[in-house]
């Protein structure tokens, strides 16, 4: 591991699924770490490959994908090395996933006792009496009423937002070391969300877990990341902090995202959105995929794939634009006032450290 | 500018009510009692919980369920009282729908070309095949698809695109009236924003009224002129869309306000949710839609109307 604060290091994914039509080039080369405790925010476009990549990590790709290349490190081993059967022992006791559809992902015919105490007995042998212990204090802990009558409830006795809050209990009973959440609350009403996303930070603070959180809300993102990985057309095209996502974004594409999301305060006849659809990933475009798209694309774009430019430690952009030879453009109007924004936090942030510094200074005289 | 004239009513809703179950223990109550109108060429935002009734709502509008009680007029006709075939056949021209579930809502045995074209085939819009297939390219480029999809099945598309061939099949037959429920939750982003800007333009060009029923709010405040707040079957509040964002009256919808995620990572640290007890719309006192201040209703009761009407003076309960 290069940074002992990472739990997962993924390298060079690459992943194609063959159809009938041909190899789709899901995901073309994408590479992050996932830090312990941390929240990751993976936003992009369906077929971008976010849901693939975290698939990936799981072990559940479809028959049909080859993994080209790459490796996934967890503990100091590959992942995408591992045999089906090594990979059923480190679902759901190390990396567990909750789904996008509450109503989908649990079995009718079982009781939810059973369902939550299902990982304690499969993972840690656990006999079956205190396994529902366990699962009784989880569906507590999750936020679920009167859990001693309902643990012998079924699915279809819940509403939606209580389903997914036994999921969630499904999926962290073993204290996972990383939980994949893959857009956990798109089924749920705003109210239901705002609930469930609580839960799920104040779950983290207790147990330390990591999550990948894949959504396309960037509402939800600025709410629940700690750092933020925007992918298009099988890559991260750009990734940092949730504040340097949010108020100083680099690529094109990320400034189209956050533009085309209407806030409360939006009005006008046109919102500003992303013309075009996505490339058809069977034959993706040579050079950056975004090209197609962006009205600041450069004459390099369509040749050439733009390497990763650093904007900071921790933040860095695939466009041209960030290229010293680039012509300086100009982001638009909204962007503008979100970098100003970001030049206040940072010059807060300074005076706030050099505060501190002086503090120090004068303490010790 | 719309006209809030009573002629411009394109539709009016009066004391419906949709029970579900009549008579029996599992009787639901889904729509109850409610009452708006909906004016040529706006936008009405519907939005509320799932299970609020607003999809009820849309799809009694559109005839889909006979009414329990109360009406529905359509461009000044009672749609439960359409008799001949031409009337009903006009109605279903002049109301069009974009359904929920992209998934379910496409014959999955059709191509894309005979799905759109079916109002066309129907209603008798097309001179030749020619102008027929011209009209579904046509369409499927103002959706955002490509003209060579026409001859492909709705298996072959993602949630998305499925999701816009429903809407280029509605545009089809040139409706009056487009009845949306949830037409974008299931889209991307950068989509969204594709397929709003196109509904918004449709509407101006062909002057056409849209019932929006969503959950979005930031989206449904962009798109709407109007909005009605609705939880357990009825209406809690009406307002313009600045309005109702600016100075939600509502306890329930500014809870409601309150929960939406907005992207900006410094104000959804300082996020404060108002919590919201849904045990004051059940103490058996008489209510109805009250307005409040000028355009502006709210479900009160009597003795409720004095809070109300000082709480519109207030400054806004939600913060910047």
């Amino acid at each position: 591991m290069e940074n002992e604060k990472d739990v997962l290091e993924v390298r060079n994914l690459k992943i194609n699924f063959n159809t009938y039509a041909g190899s789709v080039k899901a995901i073309r080369d994408v590479s992050f770490d996932l830090r312990k405790g941390e929240t990751l925010a993976i936003v992009g476009e369906s077929g971008s490959g976010k849901t693939v990549t975290t698939r990936s990590i799981m072990g559940l790709n479809s028959p049909n994908a080859v993994i080209d290349s790459g490796t996934i490190m967890f503990k100091g081993q590959d992942l995408l090395k591992k045999s089906r059967k090594q990979m059923d022992q480190i679902r759901g006791r190390d990396i567990a996933e909750i789904f996008q559809d509450p109503m989908t992902s649990l079995d009718p015919t079982m009781k939810i006792g059973k369902q939550i105490a299902e990982p304690l007995i499969i993972h840690k042998g656990m006999k079956r009496e205190k396994a529902y212990a366990q699962a009784l204090e989880m569906m507590k802990l999750v936020g679920i009423e009167n859990a001693e009558q309902r643990i012998n409830n079924y699915p279809h006795q819940f509403s939606g937002g209580m389903r997914q809050r036994i999921v969630i209990a499904i999926a962290l009973v073993n204290y996972p070391e990383i939980l994949i959440a893959d857009e956990p609350t798109t089924a749920l009403d705003v109210t239901i969300q705002a609930q469930i996303l609580d839960l799920m930070k104040e779950l983290q603070a207790k147990t330390n877990t990591s999550i990948i959180f894949i959504t396309h809300d960037l509402g939800v993102v600025a709410g629940m990341a700690d750092r933020v990985a925007v992918m298009y057309a099988g890559k991260i095209v750009e990734y940092g902090t949730v504040d340097e996502i949010f108020y100083n974004p680099k690529h094109p594409y990320t400034w189209g995202l956050l533009n085309s999301m209407p806030t409360m305060d939006t009005s006008g006849t046109e919102l500003p959105s992303i013309p075009g659809t996505p490339p058809d990933l069977l034959d993706p475009p040579v050079g950056d995929a975004f090209a197609a798209r962006n009205k600041y694309a450069l004459k390099i774009d369509t040749e050439k794939q733009p390497p990763f430019f650093k904007v900071s430690d921790t933040h860095y952009a695939a466009t041209w634009l960030l290229d010293p030879r680039a012509p300086k453009v100009t982001p638009p109007a909204p962007i503008i006032e979100r970098q100003k924004h970001y030049a206040e936090l940072v010059h807060q942030e300074i005076n706030k450290s050099k505060g501190n510094h002086v503090e120090e200074q004068e303490e010790q005289l | 500018m719309i006209d809030y004239s009573e002629e411009n009513k394109i539709l009016q809703v009066e004391h419906l009510k949709q029970y579900f179950n009549i008579g029996k223990p599992n009787e639901v109550r889904a729509v109850d009692d409610i009452t708006f109108d909906v004016y040529r060429g706006e936008t009405f935002g519907l939005v509320g919980e799932s299970g609020s009734g607003k999809t009820t709502t849309g799809r009694a509008i559109i005839h889909l369920y006979e009414p329990t009680s109360g009406k529905i007029i359509f461009d000044g006709q009672d749609v439960s009282k359409l008799d001949s075939k031409k009337q009903k056949q006009t109605f279903r021209r002049d109301m069009q729908m974009i359904f929920q579930d992209p998934y379910a809502s496409l014959n999955p045995r059709m191509k894309v070309k005979d799905i759109v074209a079916e109002g066309i085939d129907i209603n008798h819009l097309a001179k030749d095949d020619a102008d027929r297939s011209k009209q579904v390219e046509d369409l499927l480029e103002t959706v955002g698809l490509n003209k060579d999809h026409s001859s492909r099945y709705p298996h072959e598309f993602s949630g998305g695109q499925r999701q816009r061939i429903g809407i280029a099949r509605a545009l089809a037959v040139q409706p009056q009236f487009i009845i949306a429920d949830e037409p974008i939750s299931a889209l991307d982003v950068s989509i969204q924003a594709q397929v709003v800007n196109l509904l918004k333009k449709l509407q101006r060009e062909r002057n056409l009224t849209y019932l929006f029923i969503a959950h979005d709010l930031s989206m449904v405040k962009y798109i709407s002129d109007r909005i009605g707040v609705m939880h357990y079957g009825r209406m809690l509040e009406i307002a313009s869309s600045d309005e109702i964002y600016a100075h939600p009256l509502h306890d329930y919808t500014a809870s409601l306000l309150s929960a939406v995620p907005v992207p900006d990572p410094e104000y959804e640290r300082a996020r404060v949710q108002i919590p919201y007890d849904a045990s004051q719309e059940f103490d058996d006192k008489e209510r109805s839609l009250v307005e409040i201040v000028p355009h502006h209703w709210v479900r009160a009761s009597e003795d409720e109307i004095p809070m109300y009407k000082k709480r519109a003076q207030e400054d806004s309960r939600l913060k910047k």
